[in-house]
This record gives C-alpha cells, structure tokens and sequence, in this order.
C-alpha cells in the first residue's frame, strides 16, 4: 500500500515490477494511468497546471486507498498523482492494484479513480491560446460515488 | 488561524494563504467576515455552491467549528484524477 505526491514522471512498468517482486500469489494486476488529453480544435491545449493542496493532499489519497483495502483483498496497492504544468500526452496519474482474482483487483481501482477525481485536493488548469481556464468538476464524477454507498 | 485558497478562489482573492484574528464560531461565520473585508473577498465567495472547505486538513461544511482550529482551506470542487 503506497501513495507518492510528487512533480516527477513515472515509470509505469518499473513501478508494476516493483509492486509485484517476491510475491507470487498475486494473480490480478489492474493499472490505470490518466493522461494530458489534448482534443485540438477550438479546445486544443499546450499545457495543463496542476495544483494541490500540499499537507492534505498525501493524507487524502492514503484514506482513499486504505478504504480500497477494507473493502477489497487487495495483497497490494499503489497511488502516484503528479502536479505542475504538464504538456499534453504526459502521464498526470496512475493507479495499481494486485489481487489473487481479477475482480477485487478491476473494482479496486475503479473505487480509487471514483474517489480520486472528486475527493482528491487537486485541481485542473488548462493553458490554451485563448488563454488559461480552470477545469470545472462534472457532475457525473460526484454521482460515480454513489455506486460505490 | 490560517486561511488557504486555491484555484480561482487563491487567484479571485490574490493570496495563497495568510493569518486571520476571528472570533467566528464557524465556517460559515469566518465567510461572512471574510466576504465584509473587501470586495475581491465577496467575490470569490458570492457563490458557495461552488465552494469546498477543508478544516485541519479534513473536508469540512459551512457549519463545522472553528474552536481551536489551525487551518482553514477553501477551494473549489476537486478535479483529480
């Protein structure tokens, strides 16, 4: 169970590696990785800043994980969210979780990435030609909690 | 107490954070202070629908005391992920 804050990119399959080594009865591997999406268009982008709120933000994804953990048999779990200004097509985020069976494992990260989106203190600006504007929160990311109540 | 803002909220007021002397016994209380200091204040906090509290760290409401807190944050909804 691991949650890394930081600036820095990740390597997806170094992590995996990692997580996995020495313990062979896992038998589901799920991984999710969220990137800078650039449409083009009237919407295109050139960066995207990420903002957090530093001394809450470790503590925040840490319960999300731990309650991953009550609720499924999970052998482990990792969380890394980046922040700063990212171009597009860069990794901004990625989940992981390893189960002996691959439905603990896919639900598991589901619930992460539910929770994370809206109860993660981070927030979203978009760098675009016509200047900068601030990610709004979906109203379909706070009704995706409600299947997990 | 200190007070933190982030997003369009940190840039809507012009600070990141700062120090508040209030006596508010709540969120609520502390908002109207804040929103009666000056206009960039009322502003950023005319629409509390749009408005997220965290105190000491924790995801908080409008009604959540404010006895013997450090920190207040104020932020928009969260976008994650």
């Amino acid at each position: 169970m691991a949650v890394r804050v930081q600036e820095a990119d990740f390597d997806l399959g170094t992590e995996v590696a990692r997580l996995t080594s020495g313990n062979t009865s896992i038998g589901a591997l799920v991984t999710f990785t969220g990137l800078v999406r650039d449409l083009g268009g009237a919407d295109a982008i050139s960066a995207l800043e990420l903002e957090h709120y530093p001394a809450m933000t470790a503590a925040a994804l840490e319960r999300i994980e731990a309650e991953a953990c009550a609720r499924w048999a999970l052998q482990e779990s990792l969380i890394i969210h980046r922040y700063g200004r990212l171009e597009p097509g860069a990794q901004i985020m990625m989940v992981a979780t390893a189960a002996p069976h691959r439905g603990d494992a896919f639900a598991a990260a589901e619930f992460l990435m539910d929770f994370l989106k809206s109860r993660a203190p981070f927030w979203k600006k978009e760098h675009g030609a016509d200047g900068a504007r601030w990610v709004d929160a979906r109203e379909s990311d706070e009704a995706a909690l409600n299947r997990w109540t | 107490m200190r007070v933190l803002y982030f997003a369009w909220i940190r840039e809507r007021i012009g600070l990141s954070q700062e120090e508040v002397s209030s006596d508010a016994a709540t969120v609520a209380d502390l908002v109207a202070e804040l929103r009666a200091r000056e206009e960039r204040y009322d502003l950023a906090f005319s629409d509390m629908a749009s408005v997220r509290v965290a105190v000491d760290q924790e995801l908080a409401g409008l009604d959540a005391p404010l006895d013997g807190v450090r920190e207040v944050a104020f932020f928009p909804p969260m976008t994650g992920g």
